[in-house]
């Protein structure tokens, strides 16, 4: 799906519109006339809310006893009350939301990628007998509405009457070690694996496109790596990893940019209070708050353009890592 | 010979292992659904007995000349007639309980008359038998106004899935079936709206919509759909990208207009791709919290399921068994449309992840 944009095709010149023939005119009208609902929808719901969000962040604009205030051009006075606000770049005991959010990555990132491609892995396994059934029942909670998934594995996480404490005394953890889930800041047995947890069901689509990456891989570049004598992660590294690159690239950019518009399962599970201690405050939280409850148009308004610059950087850096260690096959190198 | 039953040998011991560690992996995996089930059919009572057993359960009664009698687990060396050395325990129906001593019944053999044990029935735990809280569901039921969720979830579902089979296909056919300059440019703008954030369009849009009085209405989840999506898009167009063009050509000759290739050759070739973009956006719906959160919290009736059931759990906290219950009751039906069109799940993913 993102091979295209590693090469955005430019603006057509005005000469190629004047030089078209009265059939390719009419071509053109057809086909712009059945994009039409595209285009107006990208319009009317994305070109001009974004310019007016950006707008919005030059003024002073809030909303007091359900009025609005009369709006006042206030220059860059938000981006720098932005750049000077706690509650995105502390890094102290209670982080900024935008702490919180590349510190949950750093927990929720390499399960999103790894775990489905061990699972495609294993699906693809030649020693596995019944891979449709496993398929359909690994892919089949990822149907689950979010919210549901979060009662669902919120139970499991219980701290006393969950099913993984429990195993985990039966298997001789003692009770003052067991992890404090939901309630603990621990990087590794508190919140944010928790909430890793409850979206744990999402990685059977993930699995789904790397397996059919797996099974694209051709057999003669098996064959080939055999009679060279490569062993199992040496036929991995040069062989599978490469070709299926393009999906994992594909996943790694979609999980990315999901990150940085995290915050409906911390708003369903804490109320968006940012328990425990505000360690759960993601950004976009912070920004639903901020026009939401506080009512602050203007400042909300520069939150999300702030937003919106992060991602277009991150996946520009991204896009430009690509020709590095993404490969298509057909194009040269 | 030897060694290709050798050979075989090892097969078999791979494939015991790699399907073996596949199913406990699934096993876990899917171990929620059980804890969700088995939870849901609980009663309060089990629920705060530490100790009691993760199935559905109540404590084992015994029906003795009309009366019902609890059962205990009896250390049989403090009864009478019994051998004070016995470690045998014996699951007996408390006849007349006592602090001192307690008078039983056994159940497997009533005819042997009565038991006095020296124990207090107090001190002695109770054996449990499969029990089912049936009764969680109505409780869910009313209190959630289910029949009026489902109504609401599925109108928003259908009502929006109007709207992306039209504008998508239309769309899709304009950028798979006729060439201009500039197309390009358009399909991968289309492309890179996936990575706008969605706060970024939300803040004016929905002043606006509160303006012109829709906040509270379905209108502003409804009319955005009717304006085509990137994923519905893409994946249409990959698909009618792969339609021999001969057969659309032939039909022009014969004089038909775009609209009639749309309608008599694209779409009847398309069915995989239309069911598949159909299945998704159900499914799609049924998860969509925000939206629905957004523009519809202020009109409790026309909430759809995935808002109540935050806000039913917010006053059912501390009721485990309603929430899985009511849990399930937001699954149920997502999960029987997956079993129903599985594979168009499957065959639509590998459409828009594997192709570039």
């Amino acid at each position: 799906m993102f091979e295209q944009l590693s090469k955005f095709p430019q603006l057509p010149s005005l000469a190629a519109f004047r030089s078209l023939t009265p059939l390719a005119r009419r071509e053109m009208r057809n086909g712009l006339i059945f994009l039409s609902p595209w285009i107006f929808g990208f319009l009317a719901f994305t070109l001009l809310p974004t310019i007016a969000t950006l707008f919005f962040s030059f003024l002073d604009l809030k909303i007091t006893d359900q009025i609005l205030s009369a709006p006042k051009f206030v220059g860059l006075q938000n981006y720098i009350q932005l750049f000077n606000d706690p509650l995105i770049w502390s890094t102290g005991s209670t982080p900024g939301s935008l702490w919180v959010t590349v510190l949950f990555g750093l927990v929720a990132l390499p399960v999103g990628i790894f775990v489905p491609l061990g699972l495609a892995l294993l699906m693809n396994s030649p020693y596995l007998r019944g891979q449709w059934v496993f398929r359909t029942l690994f892919y089949m909670p990822y149907i689950v509405p979010f919210v549901a998934a979060i009662y669902l594995w919120g139970g499991m996480l219980n701290t006393e009457s969950g099913w993984i404490n429990r195993s985990l005394m039966f298997l001789g953890v003692a009770k003052e070690n067991l992890p404090g889930w939901a309630n603990s800041t621990s990087l590794l047995t508190g919140v944010y694996p928790a909430y890793v947890i409850m979206g744990i069901w999402g990685v059977g689509n993930a699995m789904l496109i790397m397996l059919s990456g797996l099974q694209g891989v051709p057999t003669e570049l098996y064959d080939a790596a055999k009679v060279d004598g490569a062993n199992g992660w040496q036929t991995f590294w040069n062989v599978t990893f490469p070709m299926i690159s393009p999906v994992i690239f594909y996943n790694l950019v979609l999980s990315i940019v999901g990150l940085f518009q995290y915050f409906q399962v911390p708003l369903v599970v804490n109320q968006g209070t940012g328990r425990p201690g505000g360690w759960t405050l993601f950004y976009n939280l912070y920004l639903y708050k901020t026009f939401f409850t506080y009512q602050n148009m203007s400042y909300g308004s520069t939150l999300a353009w702030f937003l919106f610059l992060i991602v277009l950087l991150v996946t520009i850096v991204l896009f430009s890592t690509a020709k590095y260690w993404v490969y298509y096959a057909g194009e040269s190198r | 010979m030897n060694k290709s039953i050798r050979h075989k040998f090892l097969k078999g011991v791979n494939i015991t292992m790699v399907t073996g560690v596949t199913m406990g992996v699934l096993v876990i995996f899917l171990a929620p659904f059980v804890f969700m089930v088995f939870t849901s059919l609980k009663t309060q009572g089990q629920l705060a007995q530490i100790g009691a057993p993760i199935w559905p359960a109540k404590p084992a009664v015994y029906s003795y000349n009309d009366a019902e009698l609890e059962v205990f687990k009896v250390p049989m060396a403090n009864c009478s007639g019994q051998d004070p050395n016995s470690t045998a325990i014996k699951e007996l129906a408390a006849k007349k309980k006592g602090r001192q001593s307690t008078v039983f019944i056994d159940p497997s053999n009533p005819e042997a008359g009565e038991i006095t044990c020296k124990v207090s029935w107090r001190a002695l735990e109770r054996p449990w038998t499969w029990s089912a809280e049936w009764g969680n569901y109505s409780e869910v039921i009313k209190t959630l106004d289910y029949p009026r969720l489902l109504w609401n979830t599925s109108f928003y579902a259908i009502m929006t899935e109007i709207g992306v089979l039209i504008s998508c296909t239309l769309v899709a056919f304009g950028f798979s079936r006729f060439r201009f300059p500039g197309r390009d440019f358009l399909f991968t703008l289309l492309v890179s709206t996936i990575f706008l954030p969605g706060f970024v369009t939300l803040i004016p849009t929905y002043t606006f919509f509160q303006k012109i009085g829709w906040v509270g209405t379905w209108l502003p989840l409804i009319i955005p759909s009717f304006f085509a999506n990137a994923y519905d898009v893409f994946l249409l167009r990959q698909y009618f990208m792969t339609l021999p063009r001969e057969l659309d050509e032939a039909a022009m000759m014969d004089g038909a207009g775009p609209l009639r290739v749309l309608w008599s050759i694209i779409i009847p070739q398309s069915y995989p791709a239309l069911i598949a973009i159909t299945v998704f956006h159900i499914v799609f719906a049924w998860n969509d919290y925000f939206g629905p959160l957004v523009y519809l919290s202020t009109n409790r009736a026309a909430w759809p399921i995935s808002v109540a059931l935050p806000i039913f759990n917010g006053i059912y906290g501390s009721k485990p068994e309603l929430i899985q219950a009511g849990a399930l009751m937001a699954i149920i039906l997502p999960l029987i449309l997956f079993f129903v069109a599985q594979r168009f799940f499957v065959q639509g993913i590998v459409i828009t992840g594997v192709e570039k």
